[in-house]
């Protein structure tokens, strides 16, 4: 069994390990780093912590957010460090059991299928398990 | 008392790693007592041992050397596998190590080793040493006997110095003593985790009565007393005052991390307080604010200061190599060290060894000449190397002075052309102090031969990189024949920096202070003007000088429709020891930030070197001024610009300027705001008016003045027309005579201003030919000494731009 903090892009639900997870927060406003991937969402001051954020539409090359919605934050740790996914909206904590676990399914982009573990099957949907790593693997 | 006032601060410091490294070494004897191979552990009491008698020797501390010296020689056999331990050789191990302690205690409250008897502690170690000498060395075959045990053990105290039948003796009762030994090693143990007054308690007993430490164990009530009778002489003095040991305690790196990481966000926090409090006038508030700010401050100075080490760190090493290296190059040098005390940031500290190390190196080698040379120029024979550091606003400055030859910017210069680090006409554009300081640029080494002192091609180059990179300046200033001096400037700290916050098309960004030269605040209605453009780079000209400039915007891709078009800002900034211009919209503030190291995934952008939080809680990147330098001129448009900017130190003024041809093939170049018509009289309408030549026209006396001819050449202007420049303010006018009108050109004037020819300002490469630059007032005045020629609010020509060459150089450096 594994848990799981899941939250949506597009249409698409992700989840990632709940142990990675710090906490969710709502909108922060943060400044953008010009001339950083387009990846890069921004900065953000977490508590008096500067935290690099993340935009995880950009990343999965998704099509970008529509104005006036605003993402939330998953705070993640990575390597020590803490980061923020840019999310659309944060779902609840599942628990999933390993044997709906399988391979990225086809019909997903290149790139999400790069950036995912694998998928497991709901009952209504399918969660595909982010690969943190990687995905905030970001230069 | 006074020994502590009065003591070496190496003797104290020497104590407090001393009574470190011996709580150490007891716990290691203890351990390697129930693991007698671990050759890990021997390694570990070899070094203590080895560092203790290291410094001792060095301090003439005969006695605590003589000690640890047979406990080493001990050690390093045992090390070596050539005795292996036994109970005998702890005891002997644990004696030493309390006879050292004893002699630490009394050197600390006594100043010296007084007169401690070693001669005991010395014998039960060489005993041991010569056991392993013997044939049959290690545990006897003899049987417990309690009652042998006590006699043996008893006996030494009778005779201070054993007979080697007494050793024999000892020999014969290890095994017996094996169980003994252990009590005292483990009540040694307990003692080093305890405070260091227990610690001193058991410390003299051995050596008073050198039985007492093995023979607790048989007798254990017999022990007890021992300690207790010596217990009250050590007792009373750490009551006293503390020891060495208890008033420093080592902490943690990362803890003072974290600690100033704490007091940065509680600096922030109260930024963000002060600034709501002066918002809502409400008093009370603001006192409060008012004593948080004071009390933050202090905090923040309070933890700084815990990082700060005296800059004698680095220095303390310098003697021997000032020492070395110039007896090596046969050189007489004294070094004088002014300002020891001086604080800074230990990574800093760290920061500025090699580069410091680097200096001082090359001014031995480079800067004092040797006895022969100096007797020659009727100096001291012994050079002086003469270091000084102190505070100075907010920073630390360090000098290099040396007395030596100095440094010949004649030879820098050529020796920088033919490195290829500047041409020959960037050369020329350049004051004796950017000269200098071309030794700092990459592929140059002034080493005339390369020795293997400080030409090893890294170079001067790596000092400034290193230096900058901590936020620092390097300059150096010298005087040929009586020596240079380099100047390090570094800031204090790298975790909290003064900077200016800006903002530019709506982003806000924080420029450390440290590069900040000045800033220019343009006008708006001029701001479009102001700004001029050389081959596609835009430059500003602050007084005179031509000032390459960056903008913000272009550099970061910045939404120039935000821009607020009432602003122009230009930040003067210094890299490399040169300035350039930041365009911005506007200066905020300017504050304290916190530095927050950058995520990994946006260091390789380059133009940012960090990040902080502004008093209202947003973040904001801190540029790089280095890398925003380095960047810009890197462009080829830009790189123009610069070399522009590096010869407008003479002329250099983006212009209109007539060039004629006088006195055969010479070219002279006459601002064209100074030109009011061209013209050409046939020579033979030169009249004479006394010696002044004249000509009529238009109903007025025109005075002539043949450029050739002033200009110190002969007059070949005698073809049948004479082409003239002529020039005419109030209601005067003057021709100056020349032998053909050229062209106008408007470019960037490459010259150089050392050419002190009659009737010129100075030379110049205007499309890659030498044009001279003439002193018009000059050529003028010697028409008309009437001319109304001054004031010169409309000459912005050549003249303007030398009469405030040399004051805004100055202000700039």
């Amino acid at each position: 069994m594994t848990q799981l903090a899941t939250f949506t892009l597009a249409d698409h639900l992700f989840g990632v390990e709940v142990s990675r997870v710090q906490e969710v927060l709502r909108y922060q406003p943060s400044t953008k780093v010009y001339l950083a991937s387009p990846a890069i969402g921004g900065l953000m001051n977490l508590r008096g912590q500067v935290v690099t954020s993340v935009d995880l539409r950009r990343r999965l090359e998704l099509e970008p957010r529509s104005d006036g919605s605003e993402p939330m934050n998953v705070v993640v740790r990575v390597d020590g460090e803490v980061l923020s996914l840019l999310v659309d909206a944060i779902g609840d904590v599942v628990t999933v059991s390993d044997d709906l676990f399988e391979s990225p399914p086809e019909t997903l982009s290149a790139k999400e299928r790069e950036l995912i573990v694998g998928a497991y099957k709901l009952e209504d949907r399918l969660l595909l398990a982010l690969d943190i790593d990687r995905a905030v693997d970001v230069t | 008392m006074d020994g502590l006032e009065g003591m070496d601060e190496i003797v104290q410091e020497f104590l407090v790693e001393s009574h470190e490294n011996l709580d150490q070494l007891d716990r290691d004897l203890v351990a390697l007592e129930r693991e007698p191979g671990s050759r890990d552990l021997l390694s570990s009491i070899f070094r203590t041992i080895h560092t203790i008698k290291g410094t001792s020797g060095f301090l003439a501390l005969t006695r605590l050397e003589s000690v640890t010296h047979v406990g080493e020689n001990l050690l390093s056999r045992l090390r070596d596998g050539e005795l292996s331990m036994t109970p005998a050789t702890t005891d002997a191990l644990l004696q030493m190590v309390d006879v050292v302690r004893l002699l630490l205690s009394k050197i600390e409250s006594e100043g010296g080793e007084g007169d401690v008897d070693i001669s005991v502690a010395v014998a039960a170690v060489e005993a041991c040493l010569n056991a392993g000498n013997a044939p049959a060395p290690a545990p006897a075959p003899a049987p417990a006997e309690p009652a042998a045990v006590q006699a043996p053990a008893e006996e030494p105290v009778a005779e201070e110095a054993p007979a080697p039948k007494r050793r024999a003796a000892a020999k014969r009762t290890t095994t017996p003593r094996k169980r003994a030994a252990k009590k005292p090693a483990e009540a040694v143990a307990v003692a080093a985790e305890e405070p260091q007054a227990q610690g001193a308690e058991q410390a003299p007993a051995p050596v008073a009565e050198p039985a007492a430490a093995p023979a607790p164990a048989p007798a254990p009530a017999a022990a007890k007393p021992a300690p207790v009778e010596h217990a009250p002489e050590p007792n009373t003095e750490p009551q006293a005052r503390r020891t060495a040991a208890d008033s420093t305690i080592r902490v943690d790196v990362d803890q003072l991390e974290l600690l100033m990481n704490l007091v940065g966000e509680l600096v922030l926090t109260r930024n963000q307080i002060v600034q709501r409090a002066n918002a809502d006038h409400d008093m009370e508030l603001l006192r409060m604010t008012q004593r948080l700010n004071l009390v933050t401050s202090e905090l923040q100075e309070g933890v700084m200061k815990t990082r700060m080490q005296p800059i004698d760190h680095v220095w303390s090493k310098l003697p021997r190599v000032v020492r070395d290296l110039s007896s090596m190059l046969g050189k007489q040098v004294s070094l004088e060290m002014y300002g020891k005390e001086t604080e800074l940031d230990r990574t800093l500290l760290e920061a500025i060894k090699d580069p410091l190390t680097h200096i001082v190196r090359n001014s031995v080698d480079h800067g004092v000449e040797t006895p022969e040379r100096r007797r020659a120029a009727g100096k001291p024979e012994t050079g002086l190397l003469r270091l000084r550091a102190f505070h100075e606003g907010g920073r630390v400055v360090v000098e290099i002075v040396d007395d030596g030859a100095g440094i010949d910017p004649v030879k820098i210069g050529s020796k920088a052309v033919e490195k290829g680090v500047v041409t020959a006409a960037q050369l020329a554009a350049l004051s004796e102090r950017e000269v200098l300081n071309l030794i700092f640029k990459p592929g140059f080494s002034t080493a005339e031969k390369v020795t293997n002192v400080s030409g090893r091609g890294v170079g001067m180059d790596v000092v400034r990189t290193n230096i900058e990179k901590i936020g620092g300046t390097v300059d150096l200033t010298s005087v040929p024949g009586q020596g240079s001096t380099f100047r390090l400037t570094i800031p204090l700290t790298l975790a909290i920096v003064p900077a200016l916050t800006v903002e530019c098309c709506g982003e806000r960004y924080a420029v450390p202070q440290i590069s900040l030269l000045e800033v220019v605040s343009i006008d708006a209605r001029r701001g479009t003007t102001a700004i001029e453009t050389v081959s596609g780079a835009p430059v500003y000209r602050l007084r005179g000088r031509l000032l390459p400039l960056v903008d913000l915007a272009d550099v970061l891709g910045l939404d120039k429709s935000r821009r607020d078009e009432g602003n122009v800002n230009i930040a003067v900034l210094q890299s490399d020891g040169r300035p350039f211009g930041l365009i911005l919209d506007r200066v905020l503030n300017s504050e304290e930030i916190v530095v927050k190291p950058l995520s990994s995934r946006l260091k390789g952008i380059g133009v940012y070197s960090g990040a902080t939080i502004l008093g209202d809680g947003t973040v904001a990147l801190i540029l790089d001024v280095q890398a925003l330098a380095a960047g810009t001129m890197r462009s080829e448009a830009a790189e123009r610009a610069a070399q522009l900017e590096a010869q407008s130190a003479a002329v250099a003024e983006v212009e209109r300027l007539l060039v004629a041809q006088v006195a055969g093939d010479r070219r002279v170049a006459i601002p064209l705001d100074m030109v009011t018509r061209l013209e050409e009289f046939p020579s033979e309408k030169v009249q004479h008016v006394g010696a002044r030549e004249v000509v009529e026209y238009r109903g007025e006396i025109l005075p002539l003045v043949r450029l050739s001819r002033h200009l110190g050449g002969y007059d070949e202007g005698t073809g049948e027309r004479l082409p003239m420049i002529v020039s005419s303010r109030g209601g005067r006018s003057v021709a100056l005579v020349v032998d053909r009108i050229l062209d106008i050109v408007e470019e960037g004037v490459h010259s150089r201003s050392d050419v002190d020819d009659i009737g010129l300002l100075g030379s110049a490469l205007i499309q890659e030919k030498v044009v001279e630059l003439l002193d018009v007032r000059q050529a003028i005045l010697a028409a008309d000494p009437r001319f109304p020629i001054d004031p010169l609010p409309e000459l912005s020509g050549a003249q303007a731009g030398f009469a405030d060459d040399a004051f805004s150089f100055e202000g700039m450096l």
